[in-house]
């Protein structure tokens, strides 16, 4: 299997999934780039590149530039969803939703209940996610947990290239509402992906290590980290298991509380806000469940619940760093690590 | 209009400001330096000054800005040390390093803040025209905002608010031609002055790069809104010097096309030639702001990079007033 960006893989996703199904289109700021302007078309092929070259092969009735008018877009992809195309929208960075979001809380995820089964809205919304690069307070959230709330739509947050690719496919082909969730950091981590196209089925984890003592259950880019925390772990002869949902609406609970009366022991580790986020919510879960089968308090690693600041001392200091995950690892196991003075 | 010559000196100095302190700015980040997404305000300095011109550098007359949001600062009277600070992410920065470039403010003096939500800002102006209206302080507020933002819901719903009120606003619509790498051309229908107009505002297209043009404007329409007439429309032409953002490669652009923008459209140089050419200002006066103004620059930037960050428990601060 050849090696792979983030960005390619999602890239190939796209033309594959517009290649087989003529009804797909793309759509957003920039998506292309260089619209009318007098020097190159497909100037970005968006802000990340994740959709350059598609507009040459696709033109510009498949890959549409948008104005700076979400609400407007985004409404039209479900309107275009719900009368027989499968767009696929960009919203370039997640904290724009706050422009559209009623098209997702009150529309997009409703219609179907509302309507009835007939109702449906075939509709992905790729947008991105996450510190990187000092983006500062309106432009690195980890915002998904926003989305998981609300019922009838489903959420997805790949943490490598191969998933990336597979889940995009799906969510494309999945006949209800799809937000899909990019970590700006991670487009050039690379992995292994088949140039063939090939599906991920959304709700179904991954367990990418199975061990006897500690279950790590990790969202988007803090996969990596879980991982780096696993092996320093090991070291110290404790084994981790490591869950990565993929997706977390629909939730994979049955393999991670499968997991969980594994080990008894659980680390959450989570980019997003503490307060009502992802991380919480499976503890909660964990809880109410397995909770006979817990051997230590459900431990969370999470930013502090604040926006994302600024300056770069600031920002790493935000961001959950390896060091944070082992240090939760050892600590439900009752060793002394060395927790970063937060 | 009246010129003094003093006032004419200062909004010399301030746009003479922008230009430098953002040549620094662009030298630091090709030298690697990260400020996150900084989009460079330079080539629109007769705008914000010319608008700036008209109104008190106090809380009583408010502006509200974008992204590119360096000039307004500077026009509103914000201290470019403490600018340069913020954008570095030093401890020091009008936002103590928290909020970095898009998010630079200093209510202090009524600049309300840069925004890194497109449109956003637009019916915050509507807010402060609202609260000088209740409270009768005789303030404006002023909404800048790009032509890629005119496309945005709550622009449209601010201006439409703003006439239905009669509220002391006036919008300014800064058009480089671009939002990010895509023309206004390909997503903008209509053109912006009579967009106003269908809200019944009074609006006028001006030449962005020439101040006269752009103090001729803004004084009618802020001595409107002072005086109970309400909103008014400004839609100022102004040509973009740097790439949309620090590190864009402008593959948008038409070769030359910077180029001939810094050629044919400089705001600094026009000021230059009239004020010479009408003997307003004397060319030595004027040769020696350019020294002092790329010398305060150089400091403010320079401070900035070795200033200390903001400490630790920075992280946790301000983000209530109470806990
Ligand atoms: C709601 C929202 N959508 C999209 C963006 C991304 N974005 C940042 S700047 C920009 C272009 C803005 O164009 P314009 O208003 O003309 O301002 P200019 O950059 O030309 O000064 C876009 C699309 C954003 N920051 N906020
Ligand atoms: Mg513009």
């Amino acid at each position: 299997m050849p090696e792979t960006t983030m960005r390619a893989a999602l890239n190939d996703a796209l033309k594959l999934a517009m290649r087989d199904d003529p009804d797909v289109f793309v759509m957003g700021e920039d998506i292309a780039g260089g619209a009318n302007a007098p020097g190159e078309d497909d100037a970005w092929g968006g802000v990340f590149q994740v959709t350059k070259g598609l507009v040459g092969e696709f033109g510009r009735e498949r890959v549409i530039d948008t104005p700076i008018s979400e609400t407007a877009f985004l409404g039209m992809a479900i309107g275009a969803a719900n009368t027989g195309l499968r767009p696929v929208v960009e919203i370039m960075f997640v904290e724009f939703f706050g422009v559209c979001f009623d098209q997702i809380l009150n529309q997009a995820s409703k219609f179907r209940y509302m309507y009835g089964a007939h109702a449906a809205t075939p509709l992905t919304v790729r947008t991105t996610y996450g510190v990187g690069g000092l983006s500062a307070a309106q432009h690195s959230g980890t915002l998904y947990s926003l989305f998981a709330h609300i019922p009838g739509i489903k959420v997805v947050v790949p943490s490598n290239p191969y998933d990336a690719k597979g889940l995009l496919l799906a969510s494309i082909a999945d006949d209800d509402p799809v937000l899909f969730f990019e970590h700006k950091a991670m487009y050039d981590v690379v992995g292994d992906v088949p140039t063939e196209a090939y599906k991920i089925p959304l709700g179904k984890a991954d367990v990418k290590r199975r061990g006897d003592d500690v279950t790590i259950i990790a969202l988007g880019r803090m996969v990596r980290l879980a991982e780096q925390a696993a092996n320093q772990a090991k070291a110290k002869g404790i084994s981790c298991t490591i869950v990565d949902p993929r997706t977390i609406s629909p939730l994979d609970e049955t393999t991670i509380l499968e997991c969980v009366r594994e080990t008894g022991r659980v680390v959450v580790v989570d980019e997003g806000h503490p307060r009502c986020g992802m991380a919480s919510d499976i503890a909660s879960i964990v809880a109410q469940k397995a909770f006979e089968d817990l051997k230590a308090p459900v431990s969370l690693v999470t930013p502090p619940h604040t926006p994302v600041p600024f300056a770069s001392n600031l920002e790493a200091l935000y961001v959950p760093t390896v060091e944070d995950v082992t240090a939760a690892i050892l600590a439900v196991v009752n060793e002394q690590g060395n927790k970063r003075e937060k | 209009m009246a010129l003094s010559n003093e006032k004419l000196v200062a909004a010399y100095s301030q746009m003479r400001l922008i230009r430098a302190f953002e040549d620094y700015l662009h030298e630091a980040a090709e030298e690697n330096n990260i400020f996150g997404f900084a989009h460079l305000y330079a080539g629109a300095e007769a705008c914000a000054v010319g608008v700036c011109y008209h109104l008190e550098q106090t809380p009583q007359d408010i502006v509200t800005s974008t992204h590119r949001a360096h000039g307004h600062f500077i026009a509103k009277g914000g201290d470019v040390v403490r600018l340069a600070h913020e954008i570095f992410g030093r401890r020091d920065g009008s936002g103590g390093g928290k909020g970095g470039t898009m998010h630079v403010a200093d209510w202090a003096v009524g600049m309300h803040g840069g925004n890194g939500i497109i449109g956003a800002s637009a019916p915050h102006a509507l807010g402060a025209a609202f609260s000088a209206k209740f409270k009768k302080t005789g303030g404006v507020a002023v909404a800048f905002g790009g032509d890629g933002a005119s496309n945005q819901g709550a622009v449209f719903e601010a201006m439409n608010f703003a006439k239905a009120y009669a509220l002391p606003v006036v919008f300014v619509l800064e058009d480089n031609g671009y939002a990010e790498s895509t023309h206004k051309t390909y997503t903008t229908a209509g053109d912006p002055v009579s967009r106003a107009a269908g809200f019944g505002i009074p609006a006028t297209a001006v030449d962005g790069a020439d101040f006269f043009a752009v103090i001729d404007a803004a004084g009618t329409a802020i001595e409107r809104a002072r005086t109970g007439g309400g909103p008014s429309f400004i839609h100022c032409d102004v040509p973009l010097f740097h790439a949309h953002f620090e590190g864009d490669q402008e593959t948008y652009r038409a070769d030359g096309e910077v180029a001939k923008l810094r050629a044919d459209r400089d705001c600094l140089k026009n000021f230059r030639d009239r004020v010479i050419g009408e003997k307003l200002v004397a060319e030595a006066e004027l040769d020696r702001i350019d020294e002092s103004a790329t010398q305060q620059a150089a400091a403010a930037i320079a401070a900035a990079k070795n200033a200390p960050q903001p400490p630790s428990d920075a992280l946790y601060t301000d983000v209530y007033a109470t806990y």
